[in-house]
């Protein structure tokens, strides 16, 4: 299923992974070449320079600076050389585009729970559509696991208790493996799957081919109500006795510490579990504990709500703010730091 | 000065170290550091000889995709103990402990190593951290993995995961009183005239052993500590459902964990670097660079754990500044490999046992430190991360050199330690089965993980079996090159030709002495007049050779009694 056409190489699917391949080749050619190298002057000594009497005594030989040097310095600038392209790769990666599709991944013992931003709810099956940025917010309910795409050339680790993300662009159609390839208890190497890229417009049909269910937002619109968040932070997030939730993602906050943070996954989900750890300036450690009374599920839906909380009108926030403490605004207004973001777009 | 100043016992029927005395209770009370090397080796044995009874289940489970010999809890525990065993009761202990405890007063011309007791008790703490962990095994068994990763270790494994850690964090105790001890006995108990520079670099290689021992070894100890505390108190220190934080369990860990790979490696290295250069009676090219370049990997080691975690969440930045050190600390091993092979240059090559190990570690540890750079290179570690080239590339540090210098390393010594030479034609023979049967095993594994085979997998999926297969055959083989020298060795220790003191013909201090050895080590305090791997001169070499035609005992003409 999965070859490609150069032997021993998985099938390329991804706008990295044939970047990943170039340098795997530079390393293979390097390894290649010394090995070849020095096996064979090896044996080219051990055979010219074989005991011809069992009482010779070869000349003893005084080191050369020239040539430590030599064998330092061209090795060091080879080993440089592949550290500024692995690192350069590794970097342009590290962080998804803004205008990437989220879909969110939950692991546990022994599968993928997987949401895309429409509601769609998949286990052990990921489709994506070909040629569009997807960015995966990946948690874990139990231990850690990891999300590893072979033909992508990409895995993070999936840890309990935060967020982390990857993202990828795939190229072409088909169906690769996903793999856990963080060790995880029994059935770790049960705990597979497929990723399946379609063309887009296959995707976009399959995506409303089971639109009945409710996207992340809408889910955690309800949980916002029925959790009862609503009675301190407005029915729209707008604020009251806790700061302003519209428009929070991905903007400064101070806190009363006098740090100073950008709000994103984790530390909406740690306001949450444990809400007098990072407060907000101006606001009073009132709120109380929500960790074991929602899932990681529901977390992820209650952050996606909060996501999609957009400023409404001019500074919306500001008189929110004003109205719970006068003379501390929750958040300082810095507009051009964030842009609002839609429901998972 | 003559050929070979010895410092034998000069009376025919000698009392060495082994008929010095009788009786289990001379030896279980022993002081004499050659005694204690004796008791490591048998115990080290044992533990290689279940650790390798693990990996043949292993290769056996993976000749199919489906998991079809063992369970997957099965499965998963034996691939866990295999890496525990080896790691902590065979690998690390290996060499220092044996052929170190052995060598490393005998090389400098002591009697003894500085602190006999502390000697004697390092190995009574070994066996006691190994007995409460082949406990913990035969109770029930252990499943996290030899890494222990948190909170499956703290939190979900139903597992002996305390009392495994108990009898590591015990054994822990031990490689840092060996450390100590060496590091003393190096520093005070050098022979007149033994300078630094004169030092073999196995004495080199084993001082910087010693410093990450005394180092590392307490943060593995505070780590398992830390997990125990947390495993039984539900304190949470790494499960994120305390409050914990399970990427510090990986720090911590690692910390100890990466130089433990140099705790390994480095004592290897100096096997290998004695082999090459008496092998081919060659003074090594470099000698300082050799030296300390080990130096600098044990201190470079300690800046490195990080690239375990490029994939764990740690920061980006954080993780190219460890990728560059990681790359930086491949440079000291570079120097060893260029100056081993220049070394050969316009030597005097014999195809001995030994040499055939040391040749063959050079060609693996080269590809094992290549195939290294792969995974300091961050692009590259994110796809092979947690698969079998991972697997591949430490097995061939750890096996492909460290197992291979050992070997090689025992059977250079072996006249030495037990006054008899094994059959060389038998050495030869397994030691190329070794080396194929090595390569057949894990080479197909580099190539399974780069096509995306993830490591710690009980079933995997079909496209990935003809790599499995030729593994486990290749297994088979190195299995059978390992029994063999196990039972040659056996053999020669009744049946072998008697060794002369001097087998080799070489200079070092350990080959002027009797062997085996007397207690003392040495009839006289030795005086050391020449410098590291100095070879005399051709026509003194005629003179040995002339009285060896002669009939006469090279060393008793020699002997100089002062």
């Amino acid at each position: 299923m999965q070859t490609s056409w150069i032997p021993f190489v998985p099938e390329s699917a991804s706008t990295v992974s044939g970047r990943v391949d170039a340098l795997y080749f530079y390393l293979s050619g390097v390894t290649l070449f010394f090995t070849i190298l020095i096996s064979s002057v090896l044996i080219f000594f051990v055979i010219k320079y074989r005991r011809r009497s069992p009482f010779e005594i070869p000349r003893p030989v005084a080191g050369s600076h020239k040539l430590e040097t030599l064998w330092s310095v061209i090795p060091l600038i080879i080993a440089m050389s592949m550290f500024v392209w692995g690192a350069q790769i590794y970097f342009e990666n590290s962080r998804a585009p803004k205008n990437a599709n989220e879909i969110y991944v939950v692991g546990k013992q022994w599968m993928w729970k997987i949401q895309h931003s429409t509601g769609q709810r998949e286990i052990n099956e990921l489709h994506v559509p070909a040629g569009r940025k997807i960015k995966l917010i990946m948690t874990s309910e139990d231990t850690i696991h990891d999300l590893f795409l072979p033909a992508f050339r990409i895995k993070a680790d999936v840890l309990p208790g935060r967020y982390t993300t990857q993202w990828f662009e795939a190229t072409k159609p088909g169906t690769y493996h996903l793999f856990c390839a963080e060790y995880c208890g029994m059935n770790h190497s049960g705990m597979i799957g497929s990723i399946i890229v379609m063309q887009p417009t296959d995707f976009d049909n399959w995506l409303s081919g089971n639109a009945s269910q409710q996207s992340p937002a809408v889910a955690g619109q309800q949980l916002f109500q029925s959790l009862g968040c609503v009675s301190c932070h407005g029915a729209n997030g707008e604020g009251g006795r806790g700061p302003t939730l519209a428009g929070l993602f991905g903007r400064k906050v101070f806190l009363t510490n006098n740090q100073t943070l950008t709000a994103d996954e984790g530390y909406i989900r740690e306001s949450i579990e444990n809400p007098s750890a990072k407060v907000v300036s101006g606001f009073n450690p009132i709120m109380p504990t929500f960790q074991g009374q929602v899932t990681p599920e529901q977390l992820i839906q209650i952050i996606s709500y909060i996501k999609s909380l957009q400023v409404t009108g001019a500074q919306p926030a500001a008189p929110a703010a004003a109205t719970a403490t006068p003379n501390a605004p929750a958040t300082t207004p810095t507009p051009t730091a964030q842009t609002p973001r839609g429901p998972g777009q | 000065m003559k050929a070979f100043e010895t410092f034998e016992t000069p009376t025919a029927a000698r009392v060495n170290y082994i008929n010095a005395e009788y009786g289990l209770k001379s030896w279980l009370l022993t002081k004499d550091h050659k005694r204690i090397a004796l008791l490591y080796l048998g115990s080290i044995s044992a533990f290689f000889f279940i650790g390798g009874l693990y990996a043949m289940f292993i290769r056996l489970e993976l000749l199919t995709p489906q998991g079809d010999l063992l369970s997957s809890t099965t499965y998963n525990k034996v691939f866990t103990q295999h890496g525990i065993i080896m790691i902590f009761f065979f690998l690390i202990p290996s060499i220092p402990a044996t052929l170190g405890n052995f060598l490393v007063p005998m090389m400098i011309g002591a009697k003894d190593l500085a602190f006999p007791r502390i000697n004697l008790l390092s190995w009574y703490i070994y066996l006691l951290g190994g007995i409460i962990t082949i406990w913990a095994l035969l109770a029930g068994g252990i499943d996290t993995g030899w890494t222990f990763y948190a909170p499956y270790s703290t939190t979900f494994s139903n597992s002996y995961v305390v009392a495994t850690g108990v009898g590591i964090f015990i054994s822990g105790f031990s490689s840092i009183l060996t450390g100590l001890n060496f590091i003393v006995t190096i520093h005070t108990m050098r022979a007149p005239g033994m300078t630094w520079f004169r030092l073999p670099l196995f004495i080199w290689s084993h001082y910087a052993t010693s410093l990450i021992m005394i180092l590392g070894t307490p943060v593995i100890a505070i780590t398992i500590l830390l997990l125990a505390f947390e495993r039984l108190a539900h304190v949470g220190i790494f499960d994120p459902a305390n409050g914990g934080d399970p990427v510090l369990f990986q720090h911590l860990f690692w910390f100890y964990s990466h130089p433990a790979v140099y705790i390994m490696v480095l004592p290897g290295m100096g096997v290998v670097s004695e082999l090459i250069a008496n092998f081919s009676r060659k003074n090594i090219f470099g000698y300082k660079f050799v030296a300390f370049s080990s130096l600098a990997i044990a201190v470079f080691g300690f800046l490195v754990w990080g690239h375990h975690l490029f994939v764990a969440s740690q920061s980006v930045y954080a993780g190219m500044i460890f990728s560059f050190l990681s790359f930086a600390v491949a440079i000291p091993s570079a120097i060893k490999v260029f100056n081993w092979t220049a070394t050969l240059y316009k030597a005097s090559i014999s195809y001995d046992t030994p040499m055939l190990y040391a040749l063959g570690f050079i060609g693996l540890f080269t590809i094992g430190g290549m195939t290294g750079l792969f995974l300091a290179s961050l692009a590259v570690d994110v796809h092979l991360s947690d698969t079998y080239f991972v697997v591949a590339h430490f097995h061939y540090i750890m096996v492909g050199g460290t197992l291979l210098a050992y070997l090689g390393g025992l059977h250079y010594w072996w006249p030495k330690i037990t006054g008899r030479m094994y059959p060389e034609g038998w050495g030869r023979f397994s030691a190329l089965v070794v080396f194929v049967g090595f390569n057949l095993t894990f080479l197909p594994q580099f190539i399974a993980g780069y096509l995306g085979m993830p490591r710690r997998y009980h079933a995997y999926p079909p496209e990935f079996q003809v790599f499995n297969v030729l593994s486990t055959a290749g297994a088979s083989i190195l299995g059978v090159g390992l029994v063999i020298p196990f039972i040659y060795l056996l053999w020669s220790m009744r049946y072998g030709k008697r060794a002369e003191p001097n087998p080799w013909h070489l200079p070092g201090l350990e080959w002027r002495t009797s062997s085996p050895p007397p207690t003392e080590n040495f009839y006289a305090t030795p005086i050391v007049t020449w410098e590291a791997y100095e070879f005399a001169p051709p026509e003194e070499m005629q003179v040995i050779g002339r009285l060896k035609n002669e009939g006469l005992e090279v060393a008793d003409a020699v002997i100089d009694g002062k």
